[in-house]
């Protein structure tokens, strides 16, 4: 078993063999979340603070749960209604935090790097839930094991990443994880929602659904981000509808048994037909979010065991 | 007070050449340079074969007075160019408030004057408040001395106003400096678009902004006839519109940051906002070509670029934090990369960091000649040191992107109209 990482920023920094731990470790708590009983006590006593300085919902929800599922006390820090308004800057904000002493803090922010220069200020493991358009790791796992247990592999696949490429964190740490596997991945997606010198990253880049989708095992949406939208990305939802939404038509295009997903929230009707995103026989949406606790379980039980162990070596004097 | 400095390395840009020598300093001028012996009663200094050279003239750097004095004050920014072998600062108007009219600009020339070991000259805002809407009183401020007119970072965004500057300017032959960056595409960049810009999901420009506003500016140039200097050319795809610009016959010059010729987009690495400057740091492909434009005297002028920022502008969120980079006294050290690796030349180097400016702004310092100012340094070109951003700098932000690298290049002595207004430790104990 391989787990070396202190913090949880993104995938860039994890080797191939922590990703495979990490999954398989989530493995055994996608069975603990199905029980009656789901609860374990490997946090036990320990402080998961989630601050959250952009609006979310199901991230939110998930890690939570996913903490109190693991015995740990769970304090949720609306941020975008605290002392930042009174204009603390990210740094003295997460000091105050450090001095009550968290050992994980979950940490979504709407400027990139913002979660990497944050996790340089405490003395706790700090889990990335999204920073900016760079990073959004415990998705991209959730999604890679959604994946492997769909597919039976997560490597030698084409996946088909679908949509605003440009200002998704999602797409980023998908493209980087799936490349860490083995994967082919195709992004596709009208030019001004393609980050420029994306195809350097290995990857091959579309802009037409049809070809970008032949031969797909996996077709993966994204959100039309219309809050980061600073004009005039695309002429109209509808056109975007119909060139890039996902309907049965286009599906075609892809592998017969090619599953169908979603990080959430769905524009039903805008990038994906809402028939479609339902259909249990091509769709793993639902799945998706099942997968998303039983991955934030694990990577918290991880970093936990790491933070331990190099605490325990600090009091035992012994450098790390 | 007479000088005599022996075994002297001469660097002599406008020549070309390195030769060893004398060189007497006297009545605030260059008196002699050769073989002769010391003149009776003048002080000794013995250089022991390292190099002399033209002091530095800083075309652009930034001293936050009035308005920002606890980023930089004439004080420690005229400390800090002293010890880091510039001996003209030409210092930019981007204060608070603007330096826009005689008033404000005579205030800033006595503070200066006061406080300052080096020679300060000022620019003054080509439009009111730098908001691009009514030109200046460009007759009036240069009478009260200012070398040239910008708006800095902001640029004219309204063609009609620039046109009518750029000509009132023009009847005044005063030099008008651009800041070549179209505004709408370079709108909340803080990288440059690309490989890196997508791997860190922050906001890119693309390099053709700069060609874009370039190529605007220079239908301009042409429409009146203005002097005019682009304060920083970045991108290996604006290189043959300069080119193009020079050719035909525009009265236009063009300069870079040392920045930009020393570091490149990767350096940013994680986030670290002291590499965020304007604009952004480019591609690798960029600097090599911006490099040799250098050499080949395409690009005219190097300059540090000297924006001082205090450290909480600077510990943000990389979108957020402040762009600049302190450089007086690393502009030496960072620019000798240059020459350690073969791109330019000494004499090259001092063309561009002290004989073009000065000869831009009609000003007389930046020769090795008899009768030149005695504005001249003492340097070791191979000295190596580490930076260490909290003892090793004068200035009273510390906001530098070399925290921590190897350097070489260590300044000796400094000297302004003949005075020594600095003196590494070696060299005071070796002087006597």
């Amino acid at each position: 078993m391989t787990f070396r990482a202190r913090h949880l920023l993104g995938i860039e920094h994890l080797a191939p063999e922590e990703i495979r731990t990490l999954l398989d470790l989530a493995e055994t708590y996608v069975d603990l979340n199905r029980r009656t009983i789901k609860k374990t006590d490997v946090l036990a006593g320990m402080t998961q603070i989630n601050m959250f300085f952009e609006n979310s919902t199901r991230t939110q929800a998930s890690f939570e749960l996913a903490g109190k599922r693991l015995g740990a006390d769970v304090m949720n820090m609306a941020m975008s209604q605290s002392s930042v308004k009174k204009g603390e800057t990210l740094i003295d904000t997460a000091l105050t935090l450090n001095a009550m002493h968290p050992d994980l803090l979950v940490v979504r922010h709407q400027n990139s790097g913002a979660v990497d220069l944050l996790a340089q200020k405490v003395n706790c493991a700090v889990l990335n839930a999204g920073d900016g358009r760079h990073e959004h790791p415990t998705q991209a796992l959730l999604d890679a094991l959604t994946i492997r247990r769909a597919k039976g592999r997560l490597h030698r696949l084409t996946v088909a990443i679908c949509g605003d490429i440009a200002h998704s964190r999602v797409a980023r740490s998908n493209l980087i994880l799936l490349g860490k596997m083995e994967n082919r991945v195709r992004l596709i997606g009208p030019p001004t929602l393609m980050p420029p010198g994306v195809a350097e990253l290995g990857c091959e880049v579309y802009d037409d659904m049809k070809a970008g989708l032949e031969g797909a095992d996996v077709v993966m949406m994204l959100r039309l981000q219309k809050e980061r939208m600073d004009g005039g990305f695309i002429p109209s939802e509808r056109e975007y509808f119909y060139r890039f939404g996902l309907d049965a038509e286009k599906l075609g295009y892809a592998k017969d048994d090619a599953i169908v997903m979603h990080p959430g929230p769905m524009n039903r009707g805008v990038e994906i037909d809402g028939t479609l995103a339902d259909d249990i026989n091509r769709s793993v949406i639902q799945d998706q979010v099942e997968m998303g606790v039983a991955v934030r379980m694990a990577a918290m039980d991880l970093l936990a065991r790491n933070l331990k162990a190099a605490r325990g070596a600090e009091a035992a004097g012994v450098m790390v | 007070m007479t000088l005599y400095l022996s075994d002297a390395r001469i660097v002599d840009p406008a020549a070309g050449t390195e030769t060893h020598g004398n060189i007497v300093l006297d009545g605030g001028v260059i008196a002699a340079i050769g073989d002769m012996g010391p003149p009776k009663g003048a002080e000794v200094i013995d250089c022991r074969g390292k190099c002399v050279a033209p002091g530095i003239v800083d075309l652009g750097a930034k001293v936050c007075e009035p308005g920002e004095r606890h980023k930089e004050s004439f004080r420690s920014a005229g400390l800090a160019a002293a010890a880091g072998g510039v001996t003209t600062i030409i210092a930019r108007p981007d204060t608070l408030p603007a330096i826009d009219n005689p008033e404000t600009l005579e205030f800033v020339t006595r503070r200066a004057a006061e406080a300052s070991p080096v020679r300060i000259r000022h620019m003054a805002a080509l439009t009111k408040g730098r908001e691009g809407r009514e030109m200046t009183e460009i007759g009036f401020l240069m009478d009260a001395g200012a070398v040239a007119f910008t708006d800095c970072d902001h640029v004219v965004t309204d063609n009609k106003v620039l046109s009518r500057a750029l000509s009132y300017a023009r009847s005044l032959g005063a030099l008008v400096i651009g800041h070549p960056q179209d505004p709408g595409l370079s709108k909340g960049a803080a990288v440059t678009n690309g490989k890196f810009a997508s791997l860190r999901g922050l906001p890119g420009v693309s390099p053709m902004a700069e060609r874009m506003a370039f190529d605007r500016d220079m239908a301009l140039v042409e429409m009146t006839g203005a002097r005019y200097h682009a304060d920083q050319i970045t991108c290996a795809r604006t290189l043959p519109a300069l080119e193009r610009a020079k050719a035909n016959g525009l009265d236009v010059t063009a300069g870079v940051s040392v920045h930009h010729v020393t570091l490149n987009e990767f350096d940013v690495g994680d986030y670290r906002t002291f590499f965020k400057l304007t604009p952004p740091l480019r591609p690798e492909d960029d600097r090599i070509a911006v490099a040799q434009a250098l050499a080949s005297g395409v690009i005219d002028i190097l300059c540090s670029m000297h924006t001082p920022q205090d450290e909480e502008s600077k510990r943000l969120p990389y979108e957020e934090a402040a762009a600049g980079a302190v450089a007086l006294e690393t502009f030496l050290p960072a620019a000798l990369r240059l020459v350690h690796d073969g791109t330019l030349t000494l004499p090259q180097l001092f063309r561009a960091m002290a004989l073009n400016p000065a000869r831009r702004l009609g000003l007389p310092q930046g020769r090795m000649e008899q009768g030149a100012p005695a504005d001249v340094i003492l340097f070791d070109p191979d000295a190596p040191f580490v930076l260490d951003r909290f003892t090793m700098l004068r200035s009273k932000s510390k906001n530098t992107p070399f925290d921590g690298a190897r350097m070489q290049g260590k300044v000796l002595a400094t000297f302004v109209g003949g005075q020594r207004v600095y003196a590494a430790d070696t060299v005071a104990q070796a002087g006597g």
